[in-house]
């Protein structure tokens, strides 16, 4: 068994971080050029933390399988970043802020770190206003702000519908000025495969690089992973065809604990799926939620006529009749949800039947279709390019898509996972959006991991590391896990099937959809856990790797990265098969709220809302490998809430 | 529908590459470009033939990794629009659509399709930044900053550096590129500092690369995915302009106790 010690700091929540931050150790500025740390990822937290360190004075090595570290996915985010900068006058604050996201999380997330998060949004906006990200602004010259699901004031800071471009490029500009002064030293297009650990320390990683094919070791005093989430297990995602899980599942194998994998950012607003041959669905952003209001017919028989001509008595405004203080800044969870029900009452509008409007006709009423263009006219062009449709005449039709996964590899208050000196940051851990993500949250943690939480943290960890004292790259341990990359590149070359990675992993998407998705049950994750392993040895006997270990291999990158997302849902299925409990965006059907419910009867919740169950599972699941062909072993760390009470979350 | 595609296929940097014929399996109009060359790829490796290399990632035109000619044009027959945007219901059953790489000296081809655009990140490390250290910052709202002109910055900011200029460009020249970088921080209060210096170091690195000479044709502009506007060049040729009269920046005295 893992020992998992959250090292959560003593003391009252909001002097926490404060007292920590007081209590580490420090290293002098002539030590910490001893140091080199390793920095997997080049997306928010990943570019921010290494430029951070290196201005700190550590030895930095960035890692991006991209061309370019601007391309990390982070890039693609499009509504905005939240911050309790209460700008806006409207009662907003740190602990405001940190309590919609605890709560947002379904109580699930841990405590102290969410309320560090909330303290330090504040000077990310700071900073990255600093560098020159050209956030959205008023007339006067003031920054503006706008509101997001989950929340009833508006402190969401946006930079027309591509904030996680401009933020990236902010954190790519402080890298790029790093490399140029020799504090970091870039490699992309390099892959990393596996992680090495020498006595019980992460002290290197092994890397291939996809120009040339060639695979070398890198040592390190730490590693550092920023490498993003798992959410292509699915395949059909809002995330880019590269986004893979492949570090931190190697990571995961080499002794670092998976913390809650089933939980999954299922996003309500998405364009709906048209046909097989499909790649990719896009996401329409939250923010579209401000002004376009959700609704499907009320009668069956009118779901294949044209929106305009159903009357506005024959609509269900299902968001704002179910979730009236919220309506259609209902949190993603639970508006995913709500699509999902009335698609299955048959009320689903579209081809598919799995779609519902998302109308602007009363904000162009209201506001005019100048002012909505201004706010949302890149939106409205995305949309119209990919479907062919005019969403200033007709309604957009969206439907939910896997987003986010707020699982992710376990660390403590130190962003330290179970293996000494292995860091994770952004996406890639666990710990600040539980059980489900508010909008405009994920950008704000990326930023807040590497800014400003690794840089002060990792100093605890060097402290306890002799400099210059780490393990040469001709280490045994350095030998085996280069062979172990070898063998495995070797094993998926030499396989000679008939089926390519690519029907592989829809073919996993599918079961993962179905038994893994917007809801689940015991029956079919059972089946999944059936399918799944038979899968696995399918691929490994059947798959089709054409081309040659060196030089340019699209075939060979993408048959490592589905082995490894084979594995990862079989671990999901299992996570959610032992949480008998719903919470946030795992939703066990058979864990609901039923009209007997003192707490629907109190109208505090709609049947069919989720249930947790806290007497049982008010814990963090962290799975660790146990070794090829064993079950892997549960580990649990109890979520002991000290100022915030769990209670019901309503949003009624 | 059907097309015919005449692909350039090329295995290394080193080795000489040629066009080669393909025919597509039945497609769907409402299917990205991107998605239409997956499903060429998988029919070719069906067939044990090695598939087409080509660069993506986001696959909703902001990630800047998509690049591709089409039938002559970068990005394809639409404006405004990256590859991975562009559907196939704008092609008609049974064309044959050319498919090429970027092609320019500082964008080196790795294989078939997909080029290697490094140069742009060391354009943009030589001084596309503003210096400002992690947590040394004022509080945001104390810069107050016009909204035209930081709606101009964003204008200039929504480059994605996919490098669409360069291959438009009958010379290769990334003035377009450049000129967003250096526009963006140009036009922002927190900019002004390394103003003359930012523009110097970039146009130079720019020059190192390989890059070629402007002379205004706006074919840039006009295959821009983000309609990134040729105004940005003429401002950054104002600011090279003022940062050559004022000459390089005067070497600190060595003078001073301390």
């Amino acid at each position: 068994m893992a020992t998992l010690n959250s090292n959560i700091p003593a003391g009252p929540l909001s002097s926490k971080w404060e007292k920590h931050k007081f209590t580490s150790k420090l290293i002098n500025p002539a030590n910490k050029r001893k140091y080199k740390i390793i920095v997997v990822g080049a997306g928010l937290a990943g570019s921010s933390a290494s430029a951070t360190l290196a201005e700190l004075g550590y030895e930095v090595h960035n890692f991006v399988f991209h061309d370019s570290p601007r391309r990390a996915h982070s890039v693609a985010a499009q509504g905005g970043i939240n911050a309790a900068k209460n700008y806006q006058n409207d009662g907003d604050s740190v602990h405001r802020l940190f309590y919609d996201t605890i709560k947002g999380g379904d109580f699930r997330s841990r405590e102290s770190n969410v309320h560090r998060l909330a303290e330090v949004s504040v000077n990310i906006i700071d900073q990255c206003t600093a560098q020159g990200v050209p956030f959205a602004r008023e007339y006067g010259g003031l920054l503006d702000n706008r509101s997001f699901g989950g929340a009833q004031v508006s402190r969401t800071f946006y930079a027309r519908g591509q904030t996680g471009q401009q933020l990236l490029l902010g954190a790519y500009s402080a890298l790029c000025r790093n490399i140029a002064n020799g504090g970091v030293k870039s490699y992309t297009h390099a892959e990393m495969l596996d992680l090495v650990v020498v006595d019980g320390h992460a002290r290197g990683i092994i890397v291939r690089n996809l120009q040339t094919g060639e695979i070398t070791r890198h040592n390190a005093d730490a590693v550092v992973l920023a490498t993003g989430g798992y959410g292509n297990v699915f395949n059909l995602s809002t995330y880019a065809r590269g986004s893979n899980t492949t570090a931190i599942w190697r990571a995961y194998r080499r002794g670092a604990c998976l913390a809650n994998p089933c939980y999954t950012q299922i996003h309500p607003t998405c364009i709906p799926v048209s046909g097989d041959y499909q790649s990719k669905l896009t996401l329409m952003s939250e923010s579209l939620r401000n002004d376009g209001r959700v609704w499907v017919p009320k009668r069956k028989e009118d779901c294949k006529k044209d929106p305009r001509e159903i009357a506005e008595g024959d609509r269900d405004y299902y968001l704002e009749r179910m979730y009236s203080a919220f309506g259609n800044l209902a949190p993603r969870d639970i508006a995913s949800r709500a699509a999902k029900t009335v698609c299955d009452e048959g009320r689903g509008i579209g081809l598919t039947g799995l779609g519902v409007y998302l109308d602007f006709s009363d904000a162009i009423r209201r506001l005019s279709e100048d002012r909505v263009r201004e706010r949302y006219g890149n939106l409205f062009a995305m949309y119209q390019e990919i479907t062919d449709e005019d969403a200033y005449k007709t309604p957009m039709r969206i439907y939910p898509a896997v987003h986010y996964t707020m699982g992710g590899l376990w660390v403590d208050y130190n962003l330290m996972s179970n293996i000494s000196g292995l860091f994770v940051l952004g996406e890639a851990n666990f710990s600040d959006h539980g059980a489900n993500r508010l909008g405009a949250s994920a950008l704000m943690q990326g930023l807040a991991d590497g800014y400003f939480v690794l840089p002060s943290t990792i100093a605890t960890y060097l402290s306890t590391v002799k400099p210059r004292s780490r393990a040469g790259t001709d280490h045994a341990a350095f030998r085996e896990a280069e062979e172990n990359v070898r063998m495995l590149t070797k094993k998926l070359l030499s396989c000679n099937g008939k089926r390519t990675p690519a029907s592989f992993h829809k073919e996993l998407g599918k079961i993962m959809w179905d038994y893994c998705g917007m809801a689940r049950n015991k029956k079919g994750l059972e089946k999944a856990l059936q399918l799944l392993p038979a899968l696995r040895e399918e691929y490994w006997k059947n798959v089709q790797v054409l081309g040659e270990p060196n030089g340019w291999n699209q075939s060979l990158e993408s048959a490592g990265r589905v082995a490894d997302f084979i594995e990862l849902g079989d671990l999901m299925c299992r996570d959610a098969l032992e949480r008998e409990e719903s919470c946030g965006g795992h939703f066990r059907e058979e864990y609901q709220y039923t009209p007997a419910d003192p707490e629907t009867q109190q109208g505090l919740v709609n049947p069919g809302d989720v249930k947790r169950r806290d007497d049982a599972f008010a814990h963090v699941a962290a799975w660790e490998y146990a070794g090829a062909g064993r079950a892997p072993v549960l580990n649990k760390e109890p979520l002991v809430y000290e100022e915030v009470k769990m209670s019901t979350r309503s949003y009624k | 529908m059907k097309v015919t595609l005449k692909v350039w296929r090329q295995k290394d940097q080193k080795a000489p590459g040629g066009f080669q014929i393909y025919q597509s399996p039945e497609l769907n109009p409402n299917m990205s470009f991107l998605e239409m060359l997956d499903v060429v790829n998988e029919d070719l490796a069906g067939r044990g033939e090695d598939p087409i290399a080509f660069d993506h990632d986001c696959r909703e035109g902001i990630c800047g990794t998509c690049s591709l000619v089409i039938d002559g044009k970068p990005h394809g027959p639409h404006q405004g629009v990256a590859t991975c945007q562009t559907y196939m219901r704008s092609f008609r059953n049974g064309v044959e659509i050319v498919i090429e790489p970027f092609r320019a000296r500082p964008f080196p081809i790795i294989k078939d399709l997909v080029c290697d655009r490094k140069s742009f990140d060391r354009i943009q490390q030589a001084g596309g930044f503003i210096s400002v250290r992690t947590g040394s910052t004022p509080d945001a709202n104390s810069i107050l900053i016009p909204k035209e002109n930081s709606d101009l910055a964003m204008d200039a900011a929504q480059c994605i550096g996919c490098g669409a200029c360069v291959a438009a460009c009958k010379n290769a020249s990334a003035m377009l590129f450049v000129s967003a970088k250096v526009s963006h921080f140009g036009l922002l209060p927190q900019g002004q500092p390394e103003r003359h210096r930012r523009v110097t170091a970039m146009v130079q690195q720019m020059d190192e690369e390989g890059f070629g000479a402007c002379t205004v044709t706006g074919s840039c502009e006009a295959v821009c995915p983000k309609s990134i506007s040729l105004d940005f060049i003429a401002r950054m040729n104002r600011d090279f302009a003022v940062a050559l009269l004022k000459g390089g920046p005067k070497k600190p005295s060595s003078g001073g106790a301390g």
